[in-house]
């Protein structure tokens, strides 16, 4: 393919820890073999270099909480051949969209001395909500080895290989005990999305549902036995609201728990 | 009357989003502002109402470069509110997991983020077609840093197995006897990270810093310890918010902080290798000697090499934990919550953490305070660019400019850390 040009990769930030975008760093036997590939165009983390778009593909990583992201993402989707978003603030609008329930203004004067400097938008959201994103990745943080997976797979113009059942999945291939029913110990992994390998119940302890919903998830049931193992109406608006709080069945389950 | 700004909208290689902005008027700098606008999250206002086991796993949110330093921070205060003290070969494993944070930060900023600065590149991809083998080096011991992590916590990026008094499982002796090859190998790379660091060309400049750091007898400073700096301060870091405030600035999105006595202050590998030296093992303090560093570094260019010197002492610590360790029988402390205040504070790869939390009696968080090592470093570093520019007032612009930016990531800045962001804009009016 001598003289064809490598597929051009942007990489954006929102509101975000800047974990996912990490991940792609943390490909450390990969990463050289993947800028052997693809031209690494827009990466304001690794690198000065800034090539102009339009880009073949675009990570987004973050969650839209400002006016300012609100135009600057219609730009990067203009810009943007494939637009993937990476991780539980894009997807989902992050733990920083516990704002959402909660009245933003008090929140800027506990965190900010002058309210007034702060521009902030009344709600996190995630970037499906203002632009058409191509495929979303899920998890806080998202696995790396998907993250692999999802680029080869559009850059080759196939259809990414991303499990969208369940965790109790991968504890089963894994030969986890289960936690829930061996031990007691309340787990969001019926409800939650795979991708993470299953990893908690694996280190003794509950999924805490890093990856979000999965796809038709049951929460009324798992609530109901959460409650059976003497879970609380509050401990259970807490479980739903952490990183994925604002993806919709966590937070219509969160509510329907709220007094 | 002459005036002109250097500007760069976007800092590249920091973690987060910011901007420089220095004007110059009559070859003197007027101002210089770092500007974060990483949009703010607010942590600790939903903090408020959450329980006490939640803040390790919420609060490493807030970064995804150092998710362990906010783990420890905030489980140390949380302890130190409930009355309970981790010993042992909990505490050792702690130490672990934080030196696995080290390597991984501190390969990915000396060789991803920072060397390309001295050398002329715009990001360690294309440093790698001059230096392969510097960039394998570099690539290998980052992911030696995250091996650390990913047996001792689970994964490399927000672990899952910390949890207030240790951890949800803990390893056996042999799972962690699999990582003494690659160490091994790690102590040798990173002593080679220090002898081609200290080959790099350094500006000439020395700022006169009041290093703050965590000192406790007998370590160098990871975890714990009492608040020491170079200009006299010895408190309990029970005692900070009595001698450091934070202030709210127009241009940025992070809260400055200051010593209420002497204003700006420097956290970090400076301040840790100025405070700490002798407490370094002898083979990161030789390493030390043979780069040519004296007991304290003044000139935040060569941090590169400091941060090198750790990363020799973080691999030559884990080497020796893993040397030392014991499988406990459980692998946590019980801890009953109570009503009560608790402070922490441990040394992220870029410097002190800060946290404190006000409990009610069933162990929900009333309020929170969280300061972030950049926070912090912000004066200090808007300071350094101050004196840096005025003392190379009549290089070309170009060059200033790429200079200033390589001030800030001296600092190895993370701005969501700061924001709980970061870009450079230099006017000449």
């Amino acid at each position: 393919m001598a003289g064809h040009p490598k597929p051009k990769l942007a990489v954006w930030k929102f509101a975000s820890c800047d974990g996912c975008q990490l991940s792609l760093l943390d490909c450390e036997d990969e990463l050289l073999a993947v800028a052997g590939a693809i031209e690494i165009a827009n990466f304001p983390e690794a690198s000065s270099a800034v090539m102009k778009g339009p880009y073949d593909v675009s990570l987004v990583e973050g969650s839209v909480t400002t006016p300012h992201d609100e135009e600057r993402i219609h730009a990067i989707r203009r810009t943007s051949n494939v637009l993937i978003t990476i991780g539980a603030c894009a997807t989902a609008g992050g733990i920083q969209a516990l704002r959402n329930f909660r009245d933003v203004r008090e929140m800027t004067s506990i965190v900010y001395a002058r309210p007034d400097y702060i521009e902030t938008l009344t709600k996190s959201t995630p970037i499906k909500d203002h632009v058409f994103v191509d495929f979303e990745l899920r998890g806080c943080p998202i696995s790396k080895g998907l993250l692999v997976e999802v680029l080869s797979a559009f850059l080759h113009g196939r259809k990414p290989n991303i499990p969208n059942y369940g965790a109790c999945v991968e504890c089963k291939r894994r030969g986890t005990v289960c936690v829930m029913v061996a031990s007691g110990l309340p787990c969001m992994g019926p409800i939650t999305q795979a991708g993470c390998g299953a990893l908690c119940p694996a280190y003794a302890r509950g999924c805490f549902g890093c990856f979000g919903p999965k796809d038709t998830p049951n929460t009324t049931a798992l609530s109901a036995v959460w409650k059976d193992l003497g879970v609380g109406e509050q401990d259970l608006v807490r479980a739903y609201r952490t990183f994925n709080a604002y993806a919709e069945p966590f937070r219509r389950e969160s509510e329907a728990h709220e007094q | 009357m002459s005036s002109k700004t250097i500007k760069v909208d976007v800092l590249a290689r920091v973690e987060g989003e910011g901007s420089l902005q220095i004007k110059i008027k009559d070859q003197r700098v007027a101002d210089a502002k770092l500007v974060i606008f990483e949009p703010p999250r607010f942590f600790e206002a939903f903090l408020r109402g959450r329980k006490f086991s939640e803040a390790p796993d919420i609060t490493a949110r807030i970064c995804g470069i150092c998710p362990v330093a906010y783990q420890m921070s905030a489980c140390n205060a949380i302890e130190d509110a409930f009355g309970v003290r981790v010993n042992g070969a909990i505490r050792d494993l702690r130490r672990l997991l934080y030196c696995g944070e080290w390597i991984e930060s501190h390969a990915l900023h000396i060789y991803m983020l920072h060397a390309p600065d001295f050398l002329g590149y715009t990001d360690a991809i294309r440093l790698a077609q001059y230096f392969p083998d510097a960039v394998k080096r570099g690539l290998r011991l980052k992911k030696i840093g995250n091996a650390i992590m990913t047996l001792v916590g689970g994964r490399e990026i927000h672990p899952i197995n910390v949890r207030v008094g240790g951890f949800y499982k803990v390893p056996t002796k042999e799972q962690l006897s699999e990582l003494m090859e690659d160490l091994k190998w790690a102590l040798i790379a990173s002593l080679e990270t220090v002898r081609w660091v200290a080959t790099l060309s350094f500006p000439q400049f020395e700022r006169d810093y009041e290093f703050v750091a965590l000192k406790n007898p007998g370590e160098y400073p990871i975890n714990e310890g009492r608040l020491a700096s170079s200009k006299g301060l010895d408190i309990a870091v029970r005692e900070y918010e009595q001698h450091f405030i934070e202030e709210h600035v127009e241009h940025s999105h992070a809260l400055h902080s200051t010593l209420k006595a002497r204003g700006a202050y420097c956290v970090g590998p400076l301040a840790r290798y100025a405070l700490n030296f002798d407490a370094l093992s002898p083979v990161a303090q030789e390493a030390a000697k043979s780069a040519g560093l004296a007991r304290v570094c003044r000139n935040p260019f060569q941090s590169i090499i400091v941060r090198a010197v750790e990363l020799v002492y973080a691999c030559d610590e884990a080497l020796r934990i893993i040397d030392r360790y014991e499988m406990p029988e459980k692998s946590y402390v019980n801890v009953e919550p109570r009503a009560s205040s608790g402070y922490g504070c441990t040394e992220a790869p870029r410097g002190i953490l800060y946290h404190r939390y006000r409990f009610d009696d069933h162990g929900l968080i009333l309020d929170a305070k969280i300061v972030p090592p950049t926070s912090q470093n912000q004066k200090a570093i808007e300071e350094d660019l101050l004196e840096f520019v005025n003392a190379n007032i009549e290089m070309p612009k170009d060059k200033l400019q790429l200079q200033c930016e390589q001030a800030i990531r001296n600092y190895d800045p993370c701005i969501s850390c700061a924001t709980h962001f970061l870009k450079l804009r230099v006017e000449e009016e």
